[in-house]
């Protein structure tokens, strides 16, 4: 049971990747129908997907997969073209099979009634192209047949002639096998460890992804004689039948002749034929019984070379490395302590080891967003479709890395907000027009790097927020005060549609009118220690900015000292260290400023915001500053001393002192101290 | 059937407190705390406890009592409730102790200062030791915190 499980998710897995390649070509092959190697790549993916849903026994998506997978057959033969109907039908199909997958993921069954899809699909291959189809299948299964090269009839050839035997051996697994590949592998294995395979049909790989029926034949040269091999080969279980035919000299012969022939002739009947001859008897029974399998796609088995890894090894092997790391600060200040030389050169270089496994225990756990992304120009296609409208999503920075802990969650807050700028965002084409506005709405998502944070943005073209509308709103559902709403600015205003129970739709649709308000995404986001803020401009568009943490482990940090006590900064959100003289800071409305590179920044003094117990910047004539950014903001912070730059290990303060406001974390320094890590976003509104 | 409860003791402003000992994770010296700002006065800072960092809070303060300089006998309690670790800054902790769950009796409204709903029970050890249980639950609830927070961050 144990690895069934096992094999469940990597079922899902794939199968998910699929999916997401299935749709993504899908919508690519709708801009350019007429493009075949899309199809091929269509066809590749589907054909897996029947593969292994078929192995997992979920039968209603193999059934339904196989069905999609023959309309899209006659389209790479050139038998029919993609027109609308179709697009829909496969496309319908692919939800099905989303629906499916989930219920698997869900625990459930996968099974889902999938006649009606299956009939429209059977219409269309039977409708637009009768008879050519199963025509073309058929010959395609045929051609397949167990023809030997030049190079391999000289492989057998040189072993028969060496002394070896060689065979043409044909094993038959039996119907109610369950795991055909695994049996198949197991044969493989048997024959591997006393001899050599020449070619097998289908290729291994086929035979590996269980791309074949319920036999398949191989050459095979070994010193074992015929008996020892087939009783060896029918222990295997769930074997039904092995046949082997010697192959001698002349039989070989007889077979390079009819390669010779076969070009001349390249009818699929007569190779078989001919290929027949030469292992009489079992070639035959092959093919009468291969009716289903057809040829499988060679191309695009170049998989890439990864494995997949369980998360919490991987934040095991986080945390072990956190722990070495704060060694090896220590070790560092021992050994600058201790002035051995042979000591000093062996701790810097496990210092540089240790950076450089760093960087990849890192990188590990970082996964671009676009496995989130690229499943929106799907739902926007559809969405866009369902309600009339005509929207354009343009991603970019999809290439940016996140933590997969975060990419796992931000999906659905993302879905949410999507799905609410189509809806709510973007006009009606009428409305569009009659604004003065192109037909064709535009939702921008961006996602993009800023110091330990990745933000995320949504930006659309639409109607905006109304201000009036939103009060209105708010104030009959309680959300604010009619006193309170008049005082409140325009960002304060917006953000109350986060408000618990707060909807603008007019009327509820069934797009992103649920009854799970905005208020969920916020919720959300969160927990995940990120905020969401909104602009708006009526008229003109909105655009909702969720700001993430990378969680990253470990990070490069500005240590700074505050009379007696430390803290850190983390480095990507600094700009510059300089100083300042107390008289260049001027005070502009109640607001420390200070004059950098041209344009005027806000001045804060840390000293100030932790209510330093022993220091006091006003009493300096010259203070040490930190210009960090934010955005494109900027600000100074004043602080005491620089210590200078460290890799440290990033901790959580514990659940007990969760959502503090300037802290956002803690780290252990080589000392063995506590220092605080501040959160430079809380410093810049 | 009266079960026997074991239990770490130790003392606050002269009184003498009880804590589960399958609650108790270390009982450890003082150690150097790190301040954290913006945080209700009783909450002391983190220290680091072999690698890991743990918030300290002092009892004292928790429960209102007047807070004292730390002492050569002050300990701090390592407990783990409610999901996590927190440190607990007493003025000794010196003792395990047995208690028959039959002998302890629900609390008075107040006892040595400190508000019944932070505690559990009294516990009779003999003639005259009276020991005061923790209901930690309540100690280490953060409504308050949180009512605290929001109160800071309004000010």
């Amino acid at each position: 049971m144990e690895e069934m499980n096992q094999y469940l998710s990597i079922f899902i897995d794939e199968a998910n990747e699929h999916l997401q390649s299935l749709n993504e070509n899908m919508l690519r092959l709708e801009q350019q129908p007429e493009d075949i190697d899309i199809v091929q790549v269509i066809f590749r993916s589907a054909h897996t997907l029947k593969g292994m849903s078929a192995t997992m026994g979920f039968e209603d998506l193999a059934s339904l997969t196989h069905e999609m997978e023959n309309v899209l057959d006659l389209v790479r033969n050139g038998k029919l073209s993609m027109n609308g109907n179709i697009f829909d039908t496969l496309f319908k199909g692919l939800d099905s099979l989303e629906g499916m997958i989930q219920d698997v993921v869900n625990g459930g069954t996968g099974k889902a009634d999938v006649g009606e899809l299956v009939q429209r699909l059977k219409a269309i291959v039977s409708g637009d192209s009768a008879g050519s189809g199963p025509a073309s299948s058929k010959s395609s299964d045929l051609s397949a047949s167990l023809l030997l090269d030049q190079f391999q009839q000289s492989v057998l050839m040189q072993s028969l002639e060496s002394g070896h035997s060689a065979y043409y051996i044909e094993v038959a697994v039996r119907e109610d096998c369950v795991l055909k590949a695994a049996r198949a592998y197991m044969v493989f294995d048997v024959l591997e460890r006393n001899g050599e395979v020449v070619k097998s049909h289908p290729s291994v790989q086929d035979i590996e992804q269980e791309k074949f029926d319920r036999s398949f034949s191989v050459y095979y040269i070994t010193r074992m004689d015929e008996e020892a091999l087939k009783e060896q080969i029918s222990r295997v279980s769930e074997i039904e039948s092995v046949r082997l035919n010697v192959i001698d000299k002349s039989s070989l012969a007889e077979m390079a002749r009819a390669e010779n022939e076969a070009p001349a002739a390249p009818n699929a009947a007569q190779r078989e034929a001919a290929a027949a001859s030469t292992a009489p008897a079992a070639a035959q029974p092959a093919t009468s019984e291969n009716a289903a399998p057809r040829s499988a796609p060679a191309a695009g088995s170049a998989a890439p070379r990864t494995i997949r890894v369980d998360i919490e090894r991987l934040d095991s092997l986080m945390n072990l490395f956190s722990e070495m790391l704060i060694d090896r600060v220590r070790l560092e200040q021992l050994a600058s302590e201790i002035r051995r030389g042979d000591l000093t050169e062996t701790v810097e270089h496990m210092a540089r080891v240790s950076s450089d496994l760093q960087n990849i225990v890192l990188k590990l756990r970082m996964v671009p967003i676009d496995s989130v992304f690229n499943r929106f120009p799907r739902m926007v296609r559809d969405l866009a479709k369902s309600l009339n409208k005509k929207v354009d999503l343009v991603i970019s920075g999809a290439e940016t890395e996140l933590d997969r802990t975060v990419i796992d969650e931000i999906g659905d807050p993302l879905v949410h907000l999507i799905r609410n700028a189509v809806d709510h965002g973007i006009e009606s084409i009428e409305d569009r027009l009659a604004a003065g506005k192109p037909e064709i709405g535009t939702v921008h998502l961006r996602a993009y790097h800023s110091g330990n944070h990745v933000f995320i943005e949504i930006e659309e073209d639409g109607r905006g927020i109304h201000r009036d509308k939103v009060l209105a709103t708010a104030v009959k559902r309680g959300v604010v005060t009619p006193e309170a709403a008049k005082a409140l600015t325009d960002d304060e205003v917006n953000m109350l549609i986060f408000a618990a129970g707060f909807s603008t739709a007019d009327k509820v649709s069934d797009i992103s009118g649920r009854g799970v308000g905005l208020d969920v995404v916020k919720a959300k986001i969160s927990s995940l220690g990120g905020h969401v803020s909104v602009t708006s401009a009526p008229g003109k568009g909105t655009t909702f900015s969720i700001q993430l943490p990378l969680t990253l482990s470990i990070i490069a940090a500005m240590l700074v000292k505050l009379g007696s006590e430390k803290y850190a900064f983390p480095l990507s959100s600094i700009v510059e260290t300089s100083t300042v003289k107390r008289d260049q800071i001027r005070s502009l409305h109640g607001t420390n400023i200070v004059e950098y590179r041209q344009s005027v920044i806000p001045v804060l003094s840390l000293a100030q915001l932790v209510d330093s117990p022993d220091y006091r910047d006003a009493e300096e004539t010259e203070t040490e500053m930190l210009v960090i950014r934010k955005g494109d903001k900027l600000a100074a912070v004043l602080v005491d001393e620089f210590i200078g730059q460290s890799e440290i290990v990033l901790k959580t303060l514990g659940k007990y002192l969760k959502n503090l406001d300037l802290v956002s974390g803690a780290t252990i320094l080589g000392d063995g101290q506590v220092a605080l890590i501040i959160d430079p976003n809380a410093l810049i509104k | 059937m009266a079960e026997e409860l074991k239990v770490i003791v130790f003392t606050l402003a002269n009184e003498e407190y009880g804590i589960e000992v399958d609650k108790v994770r270390y009982i450890e010296r003082m150690l150097p705390i790190t301040r954290v700002p913006k945080t209700p006065s009783f909450v002391k800072g983190v220290i680091n406890l072999r690698g890991v960092v743990v918030p300290v809070i002092d009892l004292r303060g928790r429960f209102g009592l007047a807070e004292t300089e730390p002492t050569e006998s002050s300990r701090i309690i390592i407990v783990a409730a409610n999901d996590m670790e927190i440190g607990f800054i007493v003025d000794s902790a010196n003792d395990v102790s047995d208690v028959m769950s039959d002998s302890i009796e629900v609390p008075p409204e107040v006892v040595g200062g400190v508000k019944a709903k932070y505690l559990s029970g009294v516990a009779k050890l003999d003639e005259n030791r009276l020991l005061i249980l923790l209901n930690l639950t309540e100690v280490l609830n953060r409504s308050e915190i949180i009512q605290l927070e929001q109160f800071g961050s309004e000010s």
